[in-house]
């Protein structure tokens, strides 16, 4: 009895069932590239000569990694990209003012239930919270897709995170997501698909759901998925005209491998450097902080906005502790603003950004220099992932975060 | 092929092979200069073409950007020699031309700086002292897709 991955790949390749460990041909739903990895996909899309691309309506393009153009570099990748749309005739192109795009893709109704996404970039593995198979390729692959419209995959296993028991007060899904890639590692799910399931993340928001399958690539998932249910098609019915189709786990799968998680008494959580598998307990971490970032495609939306400013309201950000928040897209930081949230981070002291990846990959606004430490609500506390290879990076929740910068350490909200 | 072991340790991420304010650039040229900048800032300078890099577990973890590949290719690296890879990393090397040898026990073989040996056709890796290992053999059309220089040209030689 076959896995929803298994389910997903069987649809989309034609087949009526597939196995884990069968190699299929897969047509391609949707296929988003960036600004950062979309030139590279260009350039060797145009080595292939075919021309046009299979289908300009399944293509999306939004800017995310260096908006606005902070390098005359960075402005030629935008310029080349803005041709390839022109010249493509590609439709869902978003350009500097829109949003990360592992938010705006399921925000603008591209992501749902059922289809197979791609995209040149790691954590194209969020959108499986909405149900669809999605995951990471490289430049060469997305132009092997914008060519032919399909792509191999090698159909995997699955690992399913059951995971119950009531979340305190104070503790999030990505203290549930550090905790169990502390516990698997790095590379504990290497090419397995990551479902998440159980009563914990039944109770979940989609918002939630998109933390955990966020961050499946950091134990080496293949895709990170949960099982669409009501919350899933209202959300989706709600922003998406596209035809979409639920398939769920057979849990007598023998591609199935079943972990239990109890999160009952987890405490918050935080990611040490420089691993993203090195996860600890807050209240086992003594750390001064230099600057503290809220955003990114893990932890920039609203509910993660509102946590923050719940225990940043009325209260300043330590002295010598800098904080950058960036809303995640356009809606977020439009109901960001209308419900005064915005209001409540400046007065406390904290920067507050357009839309972008911000210092997540250090490679635009707010990198780190040699010593310093950065607390963040992104996915990667890797050597230098921030900026200098000598500054460090801890990850944990937007209200361990938020928590953090009144104290100017790393500390629990209370 | 012979040439100078380059050792690195577990986890290996892409970050590291090519630091993300470098993704602006897409020539290999440019992107080589600062290959394994997160870790070694004199990488450049020391590693000729020809030569290997060995490493533990789960090398090219994390962000799928086909820089750190092409960063490889540019300094002329002739096979990545790991514990394991990640995928998305495997897929992306393969694409670009550059092969990833799975080899238990490597580390354990080879120490940072040392001379070995590998043989593609034989799928073994032989150390200084004459001591072998094996490792996965590369199927045919990925070893073609290799000496083409990549997935691309594979394609169009093929047509």
């Amino acid at each position: 009895m076959p896995t929803m991955s298994e389910k997903i790949l069987a649809k989309a390749s034609g087949k009526d069932s597939v196995e884990a460990g069968d190699i299929v041909i897969a047509n391609i739903d949707v296929a988003m590239t960036h600004d950062l990895t979309g030139p590279l996909s260009v350039e060797s899309f145009e080595k292939i000569g075919v021309g046009k691309v299979w289908d300009p309506t399944k293509i999306v393009i939004p800017f995310d990694h260096q908006v606005p153009a902070d390098s005359i570099d960075s402005a030629n990748n935008h310029m080349i990209m803005r041709n390839f749309v022109k010249k493509q005739g590609i439709k869902n192109f978003y350009d500097v003012n829109a949003g990360v795009c592992h938010q705006i893709l399921p925000e603008l109704g591209h992501v749902v239930p059922g289809e197979v996404i791609v995209g040149a970039d790691s954590h194209t593995c969020t959108h499986g919270a909405l149900g669809a198979f999605s995951t990471g390729i490289g430049s060469t692959d997305m132009a092997m897709v914008f060519a032919e419209g399909n792509l191999w995959f090698k159909v995997p296993e699955t690992n399913r995170f059951n995971i119950t028991g009531e979340l305190k007060e104070n503790v999030y899904a990505k203290d549930v997501i550090l905790n169990i890639i502390g516990q698997v590692g790095a590379d504990g799910s290497t090419y397995k698909a990551c479902e998440f399931a159980g009563e914990t993340v039944s109770n979940m928001s989609i918002s939630d759901r998109m933390v955990l399958t966020n961050m499946a690539i950091e134990m080496g998932g293949k895709t990170g998925l949960v099982e669409p249910d009501k919350k899933t098609v209202a959300y989706v019915e709600s922003r998406s005209k596209k035809p979409y189709k639920v398939f769920k786990t057979d849990l007598n799968s023998s591609s199935l491998n079943v972990i239990d998680v109890d999160v009952s008494d987890l405490e918050p959580q935080v990611a040490c450097p420089h691993h993203v598998d090195n996860v600890k307990p807050v209240s086992e971490v003594d750390q001064e902080i230099d600057q503290v970032f809220i955003g990114s495609c893990t932890n920039g939306r609203i509910s993660d906005l509102r946590d923050a400013a719940k225990i940043l309201k009325g209260k300043k950000i330590a002295k010598g502790t800098r904080m950058l928040v960036i809303p995640a897209s356009k809606e977020v930081y439009s109901k960001a603003l209308d419900e005064g949230l915005i209001r409540i981070f400046i007065d406390a002291g904290a920067l507050v950004s357009a839309p972008c990846c911000g210092p997540c990959l250090g490679g635009h606004t707010g990198i780190i220099g040699p010593g310093e430490v950065s607390l963040s609500t992104s996915n990667r506390n890797f050597k230098g992932r921030q900026g200098s290879p000598d500054g460090k990076v801890f990850l944990s929740s937007a209200a361990v975060a938020a928590a953090s910068a009144i104290e100017g350490k790393i500390v629990a909200p209370e | 092929m012979k040439g100078t072991a380059w050792k690195f340790g577990n986890d290996i991420d892409t970050d590291i092979i090519i630091p993300g304010r470098y993704l602006i650039y897409t020539d290999e040229e440019r992107l080589s200069q600062h290959c394994m900048e997160g870790v070694d800032d004199k990488f450049n300078e020391k590693c000729k073409k020809g030569d290997f890099i060995v490493a533990g577990k789960n090398f090219g973890c994390g962000s799928s950007r086909e820089h750190a590949p092409i960063a490889l290719k540019g300094i002329g690296v002739a096979a990545v020699i790991a514990e394991s890879f990640a995928r998305i990393f495997y897929r992306n090397a393969t694409n670009v031309g550059v092969p990833l040898l799975e080899a238990p026990g490597i580390t354990e073989l080879v120490k940072d700086g040392d001379e070995i040996e590998v043989d593609m056709e034989s799928g073994t890796i032989t150390s200084m002292n004459g001591e072998t290992i094996t490792f996965k053999k590369l199927p045919p059309f990925m070893l073609e897709i290799l000496e083409q220089g990549g997935l691309i040209e594979y394609l169009k030689n093929k047509r």
